[in-house]
């Protein structure tokens, strides 16, 4: 444990910040890839699409943040096609097909632990500061009207759209996304009452 | 907005609408059990040479079905949900048939997955359906080996939960006279399965 902190500390100290969210991201991913860590997250639909993706995307945001926050941007004009690039990769890991195939191919599991931190966490990290406040603000009102209509369509859905997980767990994923998205839009409120919005950061 | 973000937002555009347009089969299948149904069809599958027993404890294979139309149903006796739906389907089938049909150009056959399931189980299962054991037959699987293959070319996921009930993917497999499997559709309503027959007589 000491050592690791002290070599923490030796990579801080001489390499600067990036490197040290960039090992941060890398152990994210290494302790998201063990065995027990996948059993657990993928033992749910709530787990697998609540958790684990986001926290390889979170992995992936702090590599991109780290490590090539200077890299591509001149090719990444205001931020949208760092955007387009996550969000086309989003929508691929929400198709139920691919997640179910993530669950029963280890080649399609080895492809979403590359694809969600290289095409989703890594493109909005060096994004997101570029993207203009109504790009972001375009993302988020997006983000809470999808995980709204999600939320119910998995809840109404009289099929069962993944052959890995029950029904009951859909429905569970259906109230936790618009749960999700409640928290999201009221924390948004807050911000807008109460927060220093209007002064740009 | 320049020229290069102009270039990168048209191609990451086209990038991601192909990946989600070849991700779903051209806007097709967003499900495993879509993509089943419609793999199943653009390309026929021979089936395993799996060793069944039937509700009068006699050994028969899939393939002494050959010549004519098989229809067959995944099952497990103690369902009383999605299985006796499935039971209702091929109940009507038989009743609804011309004379004849059935056990000649037609025949039906229900596997359980339920390693549970005796020849006892079957037969009160088949009685429960007024199953005639020569055109209908309730059957299981001797081998566990043998039962994992043939899931598996069927495309069928079946997960215990915790009431030792199953989770299962219903529907109707068609097998053509050839032996091979070439349709699969939904099992309810009933009037979907004797048209799609229907058709194929």
């Amino acid at each position: 444990m000491e050592a690791a902190m002290m070599l923490m500390r030796r990579v801080n100290l001489s390499y600067g910040r990036g490197y040290l969210k960039t090992a941060i991201g890398v152990s994210l991913i290494a302790l998201l890839s063990l065995p027990v860590c996948r059993a657990f997250l993928e033992s749910s639909l709530i787990n697998h699409m609540l958790i684990q993706i986001p926290l390889l995307a979170l992995a992936g945001w702090m590599i991109g943040k780290g490590s090539f926050s200077s890299l591509f941007q001149q090719w990444n004009e205001r931020g949208i096609p760092g955007l387009l690039i996550a969000v086309f990769a989003m929508l691929f890991w929400m198709i139920p097909r691919w997640l179910d195939a993530a669950l029963s191919e280890p080649l399609w599991e080895i492809i979403k632990f590359i694809t969600v931190p290289l095409l989703i966490g890594i493109p909005l990290g060096i994004s997101w500061p570029r993207l203009s406040s109504f790009s972001r603000a375009v993302v988020w009102s997006n983000a809470i009207s999808m995980l709204v209509v999600i939320g119910w369509l998995y809840v109404a859905a009289p099929v069962r759209v993944c052959n890995n997980y029950l029904v009951n767990q859909q429905e569970a994923f259906g109230y936790t996304a618009m749960v999700v998205s409640l928290g999201i839009s009221v924390y948004w409120i807050g911000v807008v009452f109460f927060g220093k919005w209007d002064k740009a950061e | 907005m320049n020229v290069r973000g102009a270039i990168m937002i048209v191609a990451l555009l086209i990038a991601g609408v192909g990946i989600l347009w070849a991700g779903t089969d051209g806007l097709q299948v967003i499900t495993a059990e879509g993509a089943r149904r419609l793999a199943t069809q653009e390309k026929p599958k021979p089936l395993p040479a799996v060793l069944l027993t039937d509700q009068r404890g006699e050994a028969f294979r899939l393939q002494d079905f050959q010549g004519s139309h098989l229809l067959v149903e995944f099952i497990y006796t103690r369902c009383v949900t999605l299985c006796t739906s499935l039971g209702e389907t091929f109940e009507e089938v038989a009743r609804k048939l011309p004379d004849g049909t059935l056990g000649s150009r037609v025949h039906m056959v229900s596997i359980s997955f339920d390693p549970r399931d005796n020849t006892a189980n079957l037969k009160e299962y088949g009685e429960r359906f007024e199953a005639v054991p020569d055109h209908w037959r309730i059957a299981r699987v001797e081998s566990e080996e043998q039962l994992e293959q043939l899931l598996d070319t069927f495309g069928i996921t079946v997960i215990p939960d915790k009431w030792g009930n199953f989770e299962h993917n219903a529907a109707v497999h068609f097998v053509n006279s050839q032996g091979y499997l070439d349709q699969i559709i939904d099992h309810a309503p009933p009037s979907k399965t004797l048209e799609t027959l229907w058709k194929r007589l």
